[in-house]
């Protein structure tokens, strides 16, 4: 019986589990008590090990890892910061780090199930025969993913510094770990992020210093100006020219540009003309999910790709 | 009074003022002839002696009627204390009410300051003396370990000990809430008097080991810099070197500013990544309240502090319905098993009928 399950049908499970990790801490806090650690982290690894089946059958289905449209690749970016959390989620015991991510991966999963169009066209065999092309947009997405868990950091130290500030230190501010060690785990995700999409951006270079036009320039510059943004950030935070509230506004800021960044990045990607056909044999970098696959003829229907497996 | 079974009695900080617990406290050495006087007791089959500075409790074990009124007879001679007296403003328990009043006391819920720790401990030392002693049987081994046991349940399943509840504690709890931990900490305290020491002694007792001491008059602060293993330092270094410390706590009794704005923007020039917290005991206050509104620099003063706390301890009182409504659950349940020992022991306990303990 499981195994007749659709990959959606175990990402709404994922989301689903998500969502009760969201609405059991919400539930405590309303009423004025702690969200559970353990539950919360249960409920979020519960949730994990459903998309990863889910993002599994859609990536065997794909034939590679499945950032072939909207839809996925918000999947991929929760999937990211969800891995993360389960990582170092464990240093943030009784804070409420597993219910801002709860919350986030809940969005995330949610939003990209409910909108049909974000999963209508799929394309089948995005990266070729090629397993670089694939690491390199699979670290691009899964640095948005760790941008995305230091978006939260980012609003709990806002939060922490507001109660400090304004001196409201009950209820649910209560249980905010402390102003240094929310700035320095930023820190550290914020390098952390910034360097794994350098080493996407260093993957894919290979390819496209060989053939410029082998990559579309909107898509280029965008993912460009993503990273510079993000390692600019860095260095202003290295530097101390950054710091605290500014620091964290900046790091919600450039999350909140970097997935926006995504709609343009995804319209400047045309269907295959015969013209550009023999460039697209080529293996593409730099978000190489966004390309048409080299031996497609089209966009094709998420079922239609299904079906061709 | 004169009835057999578990009992408590004794005085607590509720009925009896500080000006005669004074009078009932036991020193150590009082405390061992009662107890060795106790034990020629015939009748009394198990006893432990609780004495803190805001109780002095006897449990106790009796086969006989008349020996709860001896306990409190020998014990009122001892301290030459008026039987009468201690009579009008004595605590007094029985059974199942005597197991609820250990679980209240070792739970926190009858101290002065509400849900505090330290009366935890002091239970179970007393209880390890009593033990060492040999002057424990099965039933007070069993209601006090069992009690224990209730009162861990109650501690970390209420919010009974959240929050600090002391001035010193609120600006402890402050300051991990800004670095996580004090192990890093440089701590630099200003003004050599009594609540800036408290506050440093609370600051040590979390795990702060950089102390320093400044003060108006220097050999003072050597002398609390002693006291306290810490640094002293020249008052008129205080605002060149802020920039060095995390935690500043101003409690002088300067009539003018002690630091200024111009110092904390100063001090956060050379530490800009590392927050700085002042707590400003002081009455006038000693920090610039302008400093508040520099990014990560964080000023409390003594209304906020005291503000903290009061409402810390408003919280508690009301978190103490949920408390003793466990509390209740547990002890009854704990007598159920202890009745029948005391049963065993020649005592004839008396159970409450179910119906009338469900209405209480």
């Amino acid at each position: 019986m499981l195994a007749e399950l659709t990959d959606r049908t175990w990402l709404w499970g994922a989301a689903g589990f998500y969502a009760a990790g969201f609405a059991l801490g919400t539930f405590a806090l309303l009423r004025h008590g702690r969200p559970s650690g353990v539950a919360t982290y249960t409920l979020i690894a519960l949730g994990y090990l459903l998309q990863l089946v889910g993002l599994g059958i859609r990536g065997r289905a794909v034939g590679g890892c499945p950032l072939g449209n909207h839809f996925e690749i918000y999947q991929f970016i929760a999937w990211s910061a969800i891995t993360l959390y389960l990582v170092v989620g464990v240093t943030f015991r009784n804070s409420l780090l597993g219910y801002f991510t709860a919350c986030l991966a809940a969005t995330l999963t949610v939003l990209s199930l409910s909108i049909p169009g974000w999963d209508a066209t799929q394309r089948a065999h995005i990266f070729g025969s090629n397993p670089w092309i694939e690491l390199h947009a699979a670290l691009a997405v899964f640095s948005y993913g760790v941008f995305g868990l230091l978006s939260l950091t980012s609003i709990m130290f806002l939060l922490r510094n507001h109660s400090l500030k304004s001196k409201q230190l009950g209820g649910w501010f209560s249980f905010l770990p402390s102003v240094l060690d929310l700035d320095h785990i930023g820190v550290r995700l914020l390098g952390a992020g910034v360097a794994i999409l350098a080493a996407s951006l260093g993957v894919g270079a290979v390819y496209w210093v060989r053939d410029l036009s082998s990559v579309n320039t909107t898509k280029l510059v965008i993912t460009i100006a993503v990273w510079v943004a993000y390692a600019l950030a860095l260095g202003l935070r290295l530097n101390g020219r950054l710091l605290a509230k500014r620091f964290a506004w900046a790091c919600l800021a450039l999350f909140a540009a970097a997935l926006l960044s995504l709609g343009p990045v995804d319209k400047s990607r045309h269907p295959m003309t015969p013209d550009t056909a023999s460039l697209a044999r080529e293996p593409r970098p730099l978000f190489a999910a966004f390309q048409p696959a080299p031996n497609d003829q089209a966009y094709q229907s998420g079922q239609d790709a299904r079906a061709t497996q | 009074m004169s009835q057999a079974g578990l009992f408590v009695i004794g005085a607590t900080h509720h009925r009896a003022p500080l000006a005669v617990r004074e009078k009932l406290s036991l020193s150590s050495d009082a405390a061992a002839a009662l107890q060795e006087e106790f034990s020629t007791f015939s009748g009394l089959k198990e006893f432990a002696v609780l004495n803190t500075c805001n109780r002095v409790e006897f449990y106790g074990v009796a086969a006989t009627p008349d020996v709860a009124q001896r306990v409190s007879a020998a014990f009122c001679a001892r301290q030459h204390f008026d039987p009468a007296e201690f009579e009008r403003i004595r605590l007094n328990l029985r059974d199942r009410e005597a197991v609820q009043h250990l679980v209240e006391v070792s739970a926190g819920l009858d101290s002065q300051m509400v849900g505090e720790n330290e009366i935890f401990g002091q239970v179970k030392d007393a209880y390890a003396a009593a033990q060492s002693r040999g002057s424990t049987g099965p039933v007070l081994n069993r209601v006090f370990q069992k009690g224990f046991q209730a009162a861990k349940h109650v501690r970390t399943h209420t919010a009974i000990t959240e929050g600090q509840v002391s001035v010193a504690n609120v600006a402890v709890e402050l300051a991990l809430n800004i670095f996580g931990s004090l192990a890093k900490a440089r701590i630099l305290l200003v003004g050599a008097g009594e609540i800036g020491e408290k506050t440093a002694k609370a600051f040590q007792s979390r795990g702060a080991a950089a102390l320093t001491v400044a003060s108006r008059r220097f050999e003072r602060a050597m002398e609390l810099a002693t006291a306290l293993n810490a640094s002293a330092m020249p008052f008129e270094q205080r605002e060149p070197r802020l920039g060095e410390f995390d935690v500043v706590v101003c409690a002088t009794s300067a009539p003018d500013l002690v630091v200024s704005l111009a110092a904390a923007k100063g001090a956060m020039h050379k530490r800009p990544a590392r927050p700085l917290f002042f707590i400003d005991q002081a009455l006038p206050r000693d920090v610039d309240p302008a400093v508040a509104e520099i990014d990560n620099v964080f000023l409390y003063n003594l209304d906020d502090l005291a503000k903290i706390a009061e409402e810390n301890r408003a919280a508690r009182e009301a978190e103490l319905v949920k408390c003793r409504a466990i509390v209740r659950e547990k002890s009854e349940s704990l007598w159920r098993q202890v009745a029948p020992q005391v049963e065993a022991l020649g005592v004839r306990p008396q159970l409450a009928p179910l119906d009338a303990q469900e209405q209480v």
